[in-house]
């Protein structure tokens, strides 16, 4: 049987165009109200005394923003951009990969609207109340035909591993959001989980680690194993290491979620088994960075001259460093210092801002150019000022709540000698102001390079036609 | 109790997770093994994708294998230790429940002799020892204020604890009673009982009348007879029953918002005040410390 995309002779870049630039004006969105909720830690009258722009409704919206809106838009755009070039064919079902394009903005605008409105399941990303719910089930169930219908219609005998990554991405993040959403509507944009108790808080974490470790890692995985090699213009590292860290990795993540209700209700064989999967996952997640670092064997000294190779690379660091200390936070008596202080926010965002926001900002600068028939992209020297304000940012922001995290961890376990705490909790607030001040500064240089970002990409598109980019024939496959 | 509601659940989790960890170390295992002879003696697979993306045969990095074992023997080792595999305790015997009581019980047995000489002491002249004070003061910070507020002031809903309205009794005794076990402040809805909604409006301009707030008289006149239902517990002249912890209404302190629209809605709607119980988080002793302070904040300690 022939399907209409393997008789195409050029790829659908039309709906890569579309999510590449959105991502970018999401990211500028989803970062700016990160930059204003940490601004309101330092100064609360930041709220307003409006519920609309109140921290409790807008870091949610913050949250959504930069984790399905610009981390989303960018990992549609790279997979449909990869999946057509290392099968060499086009989109399976072009119609449906538009649809995914117009759903998934409807959901970003949804929950832009609603989120502010104070309709939220109150479970932690996963807010998004039942109608929206059911839009992203219907949207990423299209991203799935589309994605698997364009394997299954391949040119070539081989799967390329950064497609086992995205398909791993796209299964996992169907099953997880279907089950943890699974709630009953008692009225329009209100609805009730179908868990009850601890049961609904571990599902609840099933799914909150697993949109850690499917969505933000196995995605961007797949991004990596990509742009690097293209970029470095060096063979993937080691295809052993690729097939055991990816099998180990989305084996063991399915297990962590537990460390997240450590000493909690959940019984205790539970956050055991989620301790000891956290500490497996130690090297499955190694796996992927050595995989790409050591792709850079024979081509280091391009980091020298390219800005976009030095934003994919210095992305695994900070990959290495955050998928080694997860595993180290979910040790119990780790995790009874740093649970429910900011170190748990700083470790998140060592991984977000420096993994998933680095590759991304990489791999769409590689994108960019080349959608548009462009040599390069509009301004290097602007990639080159965006790369040194985001790394320098992420530095600011991740050591300033280090320390904060572990003070008000320390100052809430100090204990008088007549047992009583030797600090209040106000007083813990009060001590994490001055980091709270510079990880707000870190925040605006990252969103001031998201910015020059933005203007660099419309540069780039704005100044020439929309490229036709043929389908090359396939080369030799044993 | 037990977290199974049959036998074939334990059996089944820890099954899965022994085989889930030996299979991470079977995959290991076995990848290592695979020697690829590559045939165009370029140390690829041999596989091309988009015109240039190749992948290279270069065998697992021996530090990272070792990375791997550790977490797996670590893994093993733990679970023998501690509860993982499911209904199986761990050698230890060890849980978060008993951690948590070991580590009470210790403190406990270490603040004993501190708490020793405030045992017998009574409130008015434990109020007046310095000593007492402080500690009476961090008991209140860690335990109090959030409430209460950082000065003991209170705010709505939560009563000024410095002043001598009291709605259950400001006696030592009712204090201890107070904090040790907790309140439960009940008013049911009263506008049925009342009657129309131009008599609920009358009571609430009577009640205003009778702490000489700003009231319209003419309407307190004709709510003075309808007062009736509420003086079965806030009494006849409104001086409230601490007894059953109704609220004086003529002393024009309002716990739950002054003037006529807020009376009319209590009226309307009665209101739950609950004050939890502190028995669990402290020991007998630092709950007469701490009551012994509370009183203090309005009354004069003997010397």
């Amino acid at each position: 049987m022939q399907y209409s995309n393997t008789q195409a002779t050029t790829y659908n870049d039309t709906v890569v165009r579309q999510f590449s630039i959105m991502a970018v004006v999401w990211g500028v969105v989803g970062m700016l109200v990160g930059v204003i909720i940490a601004a309101q830690l330092v100064w609360p009258e930041l709220n307003f005394g409006l519920p609309w722009t109140s921290f409790g409704r807008l870091r949610p919206l913050h949250t959504n923003a930069v984790i399905f809106a610009f981390g989303g838009c960018t990992l549609f755009a790279t997979s449909y951009y990869v999946v057509q070039r290392t099968c060499h064919v086009s989109l399976f079902y072009s119609k449906l990969a538009s649809f995914t394009f117009w759903g998934w903005q409807a959901v970003i605008v949804a929950a832009a609207i609603s989120l502010p409105l104070g309709y939220t399941t109150g479970k932690e990303y996963a807010e998004l109340e039942w109608p929206i719910d059911i839009l992203i089930a219907l949207v990423w169930i299209s991203y799935a035909i589309v994605f698997f219908g364009t394997i299954g219609t391949r040119k070539v005998k081989h799967i390329y591993v950064a497609n086992w990554f995205f398909g791993a991405f796209i299964l996992a993040v169907a099953l997880l959001h279907i089950v943890n959403s699974a709630e009953m509507p008692v009225g329009f944009m209100k609805s009730y989980s179908a868990y009850a108790g601890v049961q609904d808080a571990m599902v609840q974490w099933w799914y909150g680690h697993n949109a850690v470790g499917f969505f933000l890692t196995a995605g961007f995985l797949g991004i990596m194993y990509y742009f690097v090699p293209k970029q470095a213009e060096r063979p993937v590292y080691s295809y052993s290491l690729s097939i055991v860290h990816f099998w180990a990795l989305i084996f063991t993540y399915m297990w962590a979620g537990p460390h997240h209700l450590h000493y909690t209700a959940l019984p205790d064989w539970t956050q055991s088994l989620g301790m000891v999967f956290s500490l497996i996952l130690l090297a499955p997640s190694w796996g992927g960075m050595i995989n790409g670092m050591m792709t850079m064997s024979g081509a280091w000294h391009k980091l020298r001259t390219d800005p976009i190779l030095r934003f994919l690379i210095v992305s695994l660091s900070f990959y290495g460093m955050s998928t080694f200390e997860g595993p180290m936070m979910a040790i119990k008596t780790v995790n009874s210092l740093s649970h429910y202080t900011d170190w748990t926010v700083g470790h998140v965002h060592s991984g977000a801002l420096g993994w998933v926001g680095l590759v991304s900002m990489g791999a769409l600068y590689y994108l960019v150019p080349r959608l548009f028939g462009k040599k390069q992209m509009h301004s290097m020297q602007a990639i080159e000022l965006h790369f040194w304000l985001a790394t320098v940012g992420i530095v600011l922001y991740i050591a300033a709540l280090w320390i904060a995290g572990v003070m008000e961890g320390l100052m809430w376990r100090a204990i008088n000698a007549d047992g009583t705490l030797a600090y209040t909790f106000v007083e813990s607030v009060k001590a994490k102001q001055p980091y709270y001040m510079i990880r707000l500064l870190g925040g605006v240089l990252y969103l001031s390079g998201m910015v020059i970002m933005l203007w660099n990409v419309l540069k780039t598109a704005t100044n020439c036609k929309p490229a036709l980019a043929s389908i090359p024939p396939v080369a030799a496959h044993t | 109790m037990t977290d199974f509601n049959n036998g074939f659940w334990p059996i089944f989790i820890a099954v899965t997770s022994l085989i889930g960890i030996f299979g991470c170390a079977l995959l290991l295992w076995l990848t290592s093994k695979i020697k690829v002879i590559s045939k165009d003696g370029d140390n690829t697979s041999g596989h091309v994708w988009d015109e240039d993306l190749r992948e290279m045969n270069n065998p697992l990095p021996l530090w990272w294998m070792w990375l791997f074992v550790i977490t797996i023997v670590f893994s093993l080792l733990y679970l023998v230790v501690y509860p993982g595999l499911a209904s199986y305790k761990g050698k230890f015997g060890w849980t978060q429940v008993n951690q948590y009581q070991q580590e009470v019980e210790r403190a406990n047995e270490e603040l004993k002799p501190l708490y020793a000489k405030f045992v017998n002491m009574p409130v008015d002249v434990l109020a007046s020892n310095a000593e007492a004070k402080a500690i009476g003061e961090r008991l209140f910070m860690n335990n109090c204020s959030q409430c209460h507020g950082s000065d003991a002031r209170g705010s709505r809903g939560f009563p000024n604890l410095t002043d001598h309205d009291w709605i259950f009794g400001g006696s030592p005794e009712k204090i201890l009673e107070t904090i040790t076990n907790g309140r439960n402040g009940m008013m049911p809805p009263m506008a049925a009982m009342v009657g129309s909604e131009d008599d609920v409006k009358n009571v609430a301009n009577y009640v205003l009348s009778l702490s000489s707030s700003a009231h319209d008289a003419a309407r307190a006149k004709l709510g003075k007879e309808k007062f009736a239902s509420c003086a079965a517990c806030h009494g006849p002249e409104g001086g409230g029953n601490q007894a059953i912890g109704a609220p004086n209404l003529a002393d024009n302190i309002w716990l739950h918002g002054a003037g006529e629209a807020s009376i009319i809605k209590r009226i309307n709607e009665g209101k739950i005040n609950q004050m939890p119980a502190q028995t669990a988080k402290l020991t007998p002793e630092q709950l007469q410390v701490l009551a012994a302070y509370v009183w203090g904040l309005s009354n004069k300690a003997s010397k």
